[in-house]
């Protein structure tokens, strides 16, 4: 195969992109394609799966294989997709409404089985599609179109949920440190099992106008004053830390993947009487 | 000198490549378009390619000249 440059993987013929000034999805999408380039994927032998949300259109820009299913279900589509055929590579794109709050089931039994997926979480922090609603993870107090008054649930710490589920590969990154998240997606891309990176995101539009940021640096700037990585957590009393985003590489251990063992329960079983 | 090149057809005017250039290259429109003005701070860090959300931004590295 030639040698792939990142735009190969990309639809340029529906450019531009369908989301908001500012959002971040673009950046995601961005260092997907760039960890492409710099694992030189085959098209051919990897596939897309993604829900519904703002999010779930990625797949409309990537050109390998893809499929669009149903809200919060991506991670059922994907399993289904690795155990018929073990050799593809498959990535699994959600958002924060889709992948932890719709789909939040299959988020931590798909962690759990420990199928060898790569998910990746753009945590934008509400439901950007419908209208800005709060979702799992939008921080409490934070306003919202449904929390008009102030949010007054916490916020899923994404991270450690999928950690507690058993996940293989668990890390954190934000759009705002874009080189971050691409080393997080290649490392997560290559680790055999389930691979969780979960991307800080703005939504403008949304969340940061009924926030006090309408513009997409304005978030930007939020994230980055919000965000410190592993160390630096470690320094501060609980209490301030979960207001911070903590960001970094949380898990990455040696486990045997649900294909492996699969065929290995088969072969005993075909042997059995 | 390095060439910055804005796809205005992609760029949503967020503004993003111009808050976060480290070296202040971008001027903007009355309409938010990015204009890479000051091309002479360009360091080629492609920190604005990185940051674009919507693939709109090119660097090209001037490999000979003094930037």
């Amino acid at each position: 195969m030639s040698n792939m440059k990142f735009d190969d993987y990309l639809v340029k013929n529906k450019f531009p992109l369908f989301w908001c000034g500012g959002c971040g999805n673009g950046n995601v999408l961005g260092a997907i394609v760039r960890a492409f380039e710099e694992l030189q994927l085959d098209r051919k032998n990897t596939v897309v799966v993604t829900g519904i949300g703002c999010w779930g259109k990625a797949d409309d820009y990537i050109n390998t294989n893809a499929f669009h299913g149903t809200h919060g279900r991506a991670l059922a589509f994907a399993t289904g997709i690795k155990l018929a055929n073990p050799e593809l590579k498959v990535l699994v794109l959600m958002g924060d409404g889709d992948g932890a709050t719709i789909g939040g089931n299959h988020l931590i039994h798909a962690a759990r089985r420990n199928v060898d997926l790569t998910a990746i979480v753009v945590n934008n922090l509400n439901y950007g599609m419908t209208g800005g609603q709060y979702s799992g993870t939008t921080p409490e107090a934070s306003y919202t179109s449904t929390s008009p008054y102030g949010h007054i649930e916490q916020g899923f710490d994404l991270c450690k949920l999928v950690e507690g589920a058993g996940a293989p590969y668990v890390a954190r990154g934000s759009v705002y440190n874009i080189v971050q998240l691409q080393k997080l997606i290649v490392e997560a891309l290559n680790k055999k099992g389930f691979s969780f990176v979960e991307a800080i995101a703005p939504c403008p539009t949304h969340f940061g106008r009924r926030n006090g940021m309408k513009t997409g640096p304005k978030m930007l700037n939020w994230i980055k004053e919000n965000s410190v990585n592993i160390k630096q957590a470690e320094k501060l009393s609980p209490e301030e830390r979960e207001k911070k985003f903590v960001l970094g590489k949380f898990v990455d251990r040696d486990k045997e993947d649900y294909s492996t063992k699969y065929e290995k329960i088969f072969a005993i079983a075909e042997n059995a009487e | 000198m390095n060439r910055v090149i804005v796809n205005t057809d992609w760029c949503k005017r967020c503004g993003i490549c111009v808050e976060f250039c480290p070296v202040e290259v971008f001027t903007q429109e009355v309409d938010g378009t990015p204009v890479p003005e000051h091309l002479e701070k360009c360091t080629g860090c492609r920190m604005c390619v990185l940051r674009c959300p919507d693939f709109a931004v090119e660097v090209e590295v001037d490999k000979d000249g003094t930037k």
